[in-house]
């Protein structure tokens, strides 16, 4: 819409979407540990409740959208479609492998997050389709989203990082928003850290540790600089963003 | 709905309206204001961080720059025109004049509707219930420090009249 206002884009044609329930539908299937979150589901929803208890990183994401009157109207479906590096949603569905549903009026089909994702303002969505919902994990462990902008409220992310661990498989996930062409995992330092520490079980990380994780992670990161921030600021936020998340991932 | 000779209807403040010979493509912004003679709602950045447009759509505050009139149909929208009757203000607007929270005035119309909104879900927020709730409203002149007293005063004004 900000496009359409500033004449980036004129359309010809219009379907409204707003009022199809089974775009805001949120299904727990706890038998395959998985959430299916419609692409329409206002963010202002998953902020508390059910999706805030098995999805804790997408609630605060979903917390830091810009103001409550863009997280009443805002969903993971425009983060998806716009596919900006700064969505606030797509460092959680990066981290935790999600699925995007697609449909289109004769087929459906469903990919990984990074396959949708593949270049800065650009997906895999084909013609015809429309973006139905995403499908998350429910994740054994901790999880936390981090982001640093310049005020607290309504504010584009400069630098923005999501930390999974699955304390079953002893795996963990990070993922950067911001500081590259689409979200970058970094999976580098992922399996790097695995064989430092044991994942299964809270574990006392130690500085030196830490200073490398975040070294890793800032070397992981590709960020430019922009109207919004530098790159050298960019690299050094993510790993101040990794460690802080590394050490709530411990201590909490 | 084809561009520009289709007729669409808007509930807005109770009523139906028809909206014709419009663009698709325009905001509910523009619609309520150069379309429907409704003015109050102001509009400055037409990218949803500032909260001057902000109006009641379904119950929920948006920013109207950021919604697409002709997806709003079968949408109940209220602007802050919908708000003071027979020329009496609510007990916000009246706490905004008394305390006050306007200075130019332009963000007045947006914080008003966000205040409302917020005080209709809870009718006694706590200091950072107000601020979460007008975080998407950005005033340029009063610091905030007024337009704070006109919440804590419109709360108190509410509360005596239910006692």
């Amino acid at each position: 819409m900000v496009e359409i206002n500033f004449n980036h884009r004129k359309p010809t044609d219009v379907i409204a979407l707003r009022k199809i329930d089974e775009l805001k539908l949120v299904k727990i299937d706890n038998k395959n540990s998985q959430i299916t979150i419609g692409a329409g589901l206002p963010y202002q929803q998953m902020e508390h409740g059910e999706i805030a208890q098995y999805l804790p990183a997408l609630a605060q994401a979903a917390r830091t959208v810009g103001s409550p009157q863009i997280r009443s109207a805002g969903s993971i479906g425009g983060n998806l479609g716009t596919c900006s590096p700064a969505g606030d949603a797509l460092p959680v569905l990066s981290a935790l492998n999600a699925t995007v549903n697609l449909q289109s009026a004769d087929s459906s089909r469903s990919i990984a997050i990074h396959d949708f994702m593949v270049g800065v303002k650009r997906n895999a969505r084909k013609q015809g389709e429309i973006i139905v919902s995403t499908t998350l994990p429910i994740v054994s462990g901790w999880q936390g989203y981090a982001k640093v902008g310049v005020r607290n409220a309504m504010v584009i992310s400069v630098a923005s990082c999501c930390l999974v661990i699955d304390r079953l498989s002893g795996t963990i996930a990070v993922a950067l928003g911001a500081v590259g062409p689409t979200i970058i995992r970094c999976r580098e330092t992922e399996s790097w850290l695995a064989t430092q520490i044991d994942l299964k079980t809270k574990t006392n990380v130690s500085p030196k540790l830490l200073q490398e994780f975040g070294t890793r992670i800032a070397n992981e990161s590709k960020p430019i600089d922009d109207h919004r921030s530098t790159a050298a600021y960019r690299r050094h936020a993510v790993a101040v963003l990794a460690r802080r998340l590394l050490i709530r991932a411990n201590t909490l | 709905m084809n561009a520009n000779s289709e007729i669409y209807s808007l509930n807005v403040n109770g009523e139906t309206h028809q909206i014709r010979d419009s663009w698709v493509g325009e905001s509910l912004l523009y619609v309520l204001r150069e379309r429907l003679n409704l003015p109050g709602t102001k509009g400055a950045c037409e990218q949803g961080e500032c909260g001057s447009c902000t109006v009641i759509m379904d119950g929920q505050a948006v920013c109207s720059c950021l919604v697409m009139a002709a997806t709003a149909i079968d949408s109940e929208i209220q602007t802050v025109e919908s708000l003071a009757s027979d020329n009496c203000l609510t007990e916000v607007q009246d706490a905004f004049v008394t305390e006050g929270g306007v200075q130019c005035g332009f963000c007045t119309p947006g914080l008003v509707v966000a205040i409302e909104h917020l005080l209709s879900q809870n009718p006694d927020p706590s200091e950072i219930e107000i601020k979460e709730a007008i975080s998407g409203n950005i005033c340029r002149c009063t610091g905030y420090g007024r337009i704070f007293e006109a919440v804590d005063k419109a709360v108190a004004v509410r509360k005596a009249k239910t006692v």
